[in-house]
């Protein structure tokens, strides 16, 4: 079963590094990762959907707060909640049958972000089966070019997934932590990252 | 998270021990603020190895005469010395490396702290930070490489951020489930200048460190022990780290739980104490493992449900209820499935446990073990007749310091490791150091070194396997070098003997790669310029322990013991506890 697994990351170099380490060494099975930032500063968000049963994924839970850089976990699986992806399909087409690709993206509700007199670049943000359900219809004109973002997750209603409290950390910490990692200007990026 | 509500955890301490460092606020080299650091955290004992990056750190080392540091002559020795010096203290332990090979070096010290929750600091020097990643003259991803081996680490990029990482490390390092913290340093940043600045408080957001049970869990784990009519306590390494043995013996008097420790838990409770039922285990002894296997209740605390300690999970004892009290919360449900997991430190745990108790005791029960452990007693006894065994050694040597509250066991790992398990009668804790989760061959000689280093005044023996031996035993010039006393006591036999043991039960007398011709140990001492006593027959033995005892030096003494001795009892591997088995004969 695959499960949806949130977590606030301290936005460090390195941080991927130790997530997808600990992913692989413990041979959990990640379907999808995406990051990004947050609304909170110095927190990156990853949303990990992982394979397995019940069992691995409390597992995959303790494993991943137990890194000191990993803030907060939550397990949106069974959650109320906004499940989201996004996929860009370049397909096949030419002025003959573009309005049928078109009328298709139209019924799931993709958008075209591309034409050129071959091919067409649809835009869907939707959750993973109506997205399969688009790719089934594209495929006998021909996808010539597929990407996936994996899934983002975000639950309804007023509760939220977030830090929150910053209070704690004295300013000169907070600017320690703000600020470490990140280069100074002009010099090469981190090995790790 | 599916945790339930329980007292604030702490996330946060002060960092600074009482008033400020005298060096607050000054302008420093990165070298010096490094020096600074480890002198005000009390981490003045360094095991290092110079090398081309770490080289402006060691020119200032003189202007910081505080900071003892101890030459080693590889670097995993540097960093095993610093974790027995760690496991003889309960302080933190540091090694210090240079990049490249002085850090890969590292690798097998790192891990075995991270598998025994050993708080060290690991410092390595880096490439220059223009030179990061340009695959230069000794440039190693240090922080890559040793990212799954270490509690956190850190690549440090400004001097200004060294005082606040070393503040955060040494935290980390030290609270909660300790383990190894590494910290990689260009070597720019130890010249570049910075206003030295240990911040007043730590915290990290990301880590907490558990302290006592709420009140649900409390309630929940005591009903359950007043019910049990057959329940065991398995208490494992970090009743030792916790410093919790009186509460280990007050919790279980209370509720009249007989108690087996795991090898790391050995020394966790006075092996003398009524309750005290030994180790269990693959070697552990036959009532220890039944009783674990029969028992209805079983108890965990501070300790990680090691297959080494509980055999085949699946059919440790699945009629028992498990209750499992762990500072480290990913330890619950991962290998044993529990009714009751408790996050916390048992410092804390234990005395609510023992206050919401019934007074108890389970006289069947125990009549029942104490039955079993008179009938089977055989399987772990010394060996008699006119051959010197390993055993017999042992027994002798623990015998000669009975009456040594300070004596120091170290051991490698094999045969010998076990036989000290089962005779040494360790009692106290941070008595044994011995290398349990990772099994490191070889961290014999540099763990005796770090725990002499530790504790000068402590008469401390290595109990070497000479396989073992070989593959450390240069750090011997350390120790002439230091002045440290240690007593080497080697088992030779010309064979590993472990893996004699599973080629002999397990692969049909199959013998391959396990013997081994053996060097003139006596000229080894000799060439190091240390005592040699050579130890042939059982009735020369006493006096080889007296002599080397005496002696004020470093002593190696070659035990030429028997090859063809198994461990007995022994869980085969991949077995269950209950499948314990205790000869040749019985192995299928």
């Amino acid at each position: 079963m695959l499960h949806t697994v949130v977590a606030l990351v301290e936005d460090r170099p390195g941080v991927l590094n130790r997530v997808a380490s600990l992913f692989r060494r413990r041979g959990f099975n990640i379907e999808s990762l995406a990051v990004g930032t947050t609304h909170e500063d110095g927190i990156s968000r990853m949303t990990i959907i992982v394979d397995g049963h019940e069992g691995i994924v409390d597992q995959v839970e303790k494993q991943l707060i137990k890194l000191v850089d990993v803030i907060k976990v939550e397990d949106l699986t069974h959650a109320e909640a906004v499940n989201r992806e996004l996929a860009l399909i370049k397909v096949r087409c030419t002025a003959e049958n573009r309005r049928e690709v078109l009328e298709i993206a139209s019924v799931f509700r993709a958008q075209a972000v591309d034409l050129s007199p071959e091919s067409v670049i649809l835009q869907a943000v939707a959750q993973r089966d109506r997205v399969n359900g688009l790719l089934d219809n594209l495929r006998s004109y021909g996808v010539m070019e597929l990407m996936r973002t994996g899934r983002v997750s975000m639950r309804r209603g007023t509760q939220v997934t977030a830090y929150g409290d910053q209070n704690g950390e004295s300013e000169e910490m907070h600017r320690f932590h703000h600020e470490s990692g990140r280069l100074p200007e002009g010099e090469l990026p981190f090995a790790s990252d | 998270m599916t945790t339930t509500q329980r007292p604030p955890a702490r996330d946060e301490q002060q960092a600074r021990p009482s008033a400020p460092p005298p060096a607050q606020g000054r302008r420093l080299s990165g070298a010096d603020i490094v020096l600074e650091c480890l002198t005000y955290a009390g981490a003045t004992t360094v095991f290092g190895y110079p090398g081309g990056v770490v080289l402006p750190l060691y020119d200032r080392l003189p202007a910081h005469p505080q900071v003892r540091h101890i030459l080693v002559r590889h670097e995993q020795g540097g960093g095993h010395a610093a974790d027995a010096y760690a496991r003889a203290t309960g302080e933190l332990g540091v090694a210090l490396a240079t990049s490249g090979p002085g850090a890969t070096n590292l690798v097998t010290a790192v891990q075995n702290a991270m598998m025994d929750s050993v708080p060290v600091l690991f410092l390595t020097g880096n490439v220059a930070r223009n030179l990061i990643g340009r695959d230069g003259f000794q440039e190693a991803d240090a922080t890559g490489i040793l990212m799954p081996a270490v509690k956190h680490n850190y690549l440090v990029m400004r001097a200004q951020d060294l005082a606040p990482t070393f503040a955060e490390a040494i935290y980390l390092a030290t609270t909660g489930r300790p383990g190894p913290v590494h910290i990689d340093i260009p070597k720019d940043v130890f010249l570049e200048e910075a206003e030295f600045h240990w911040p007043e408080r730590v915290h990290v957001r990301g880590y907490q460190v558990p302290g006592a049970a709420s009140e649900e869990e409390i309630r929940a784990a005591a009903e359950r022990i007043d019910a049990a009519e057959r329940p065991i306590i398995l208490a494992g390494h970090g009743i030792v780290i916790s410093r919790s043995s009186e509460e280990l013996q007050a919790f279980a008097e209370r509720a009249g739980i007989p108690v087996l420790t795991t090898l790391l838990g050995l020394g966790g409770l006075d092996q003398r104490h009524a309750l005290s039922y030994g180790m269990m285990g693959m070697h552990g002894s036959y009532h220890a493992n039944m009783a674990a296997s029969n028992a209805d209740l079983i108890i965990g605390l501070g300790m990680r449900m090691d297959d080494r300690a509980l055999g085949r999970f699946a059919d440790l004892n699945p009629a028992a209820t498990v209750i499992h009290v762990d500072i480290d919360p990913a330890e619950h449900n991962k290998n044993i499935d529990t009714a009751v997991p408790i996050t916390g430190d048992v410092k804390e745990v234990l005395p609510q446990l023992t206050a919401a108790v019934k007074r108890a005791s389970h006289p069947e029960w125990v009549r029942w073990i104490d039955d079993l452990a008179r009938a089977h007693a055989d399987s772990l006894a010394v060996p008699e007749g006119p051959e010197l065994t390993v055993q017999y050694v042992v027994q002798q040597i623990a015998r000669a310091h009975a009456h040594d509250d300070d004596a120091v066991i170290v051991t490698g790992v094999g045969q010998h490791q076990m036989w000290v398990a089962q005779h040494m009668s360790i009692s106290r804790p941070r008595q044994l150091i011995t290398s349990g989760g990772l099994g490191t061959m070889g961290f014999e000689v540099p763990a005796a070194l770090g725990a002499q280093v530790a504790r000068p005044d402590a008469s401390v023996w290595s109990i070497c396997g000479d396989g073992g031996f070989q593959m450390t035993f240069q750090e011997i010039a350390t120790m002439v070098d230091e002045q440290t006393p240690v007593k080497l006591a080697i088992m030779n036999n010309g064979y590993l003997g472990m893996v004699r043991q599973w080629q002999e039960l397990f692969y049909k007398d199959n013998y391959v790669a396990v013997s081994m011709s053996q060097p003139d140990f006596m000229k080894i001492a000799e060439a190091y310029g240390i005592k040699g006593i050579r130890v042939e027959e059982p009735g020369q033995v006493d006096a080889a322990i007296r002599d080397a005892d005496a002696h004020p030096g470093p002593v190696l003494l070659d035990f030429r013991v028997t090859a063809d001795d198994n461990v007995w009892p022994m869980v085969p591997a991949g077995a269950a506890l209950s499948e314990t088995v205790e000869s040749a004969d019985e192995v299928v």
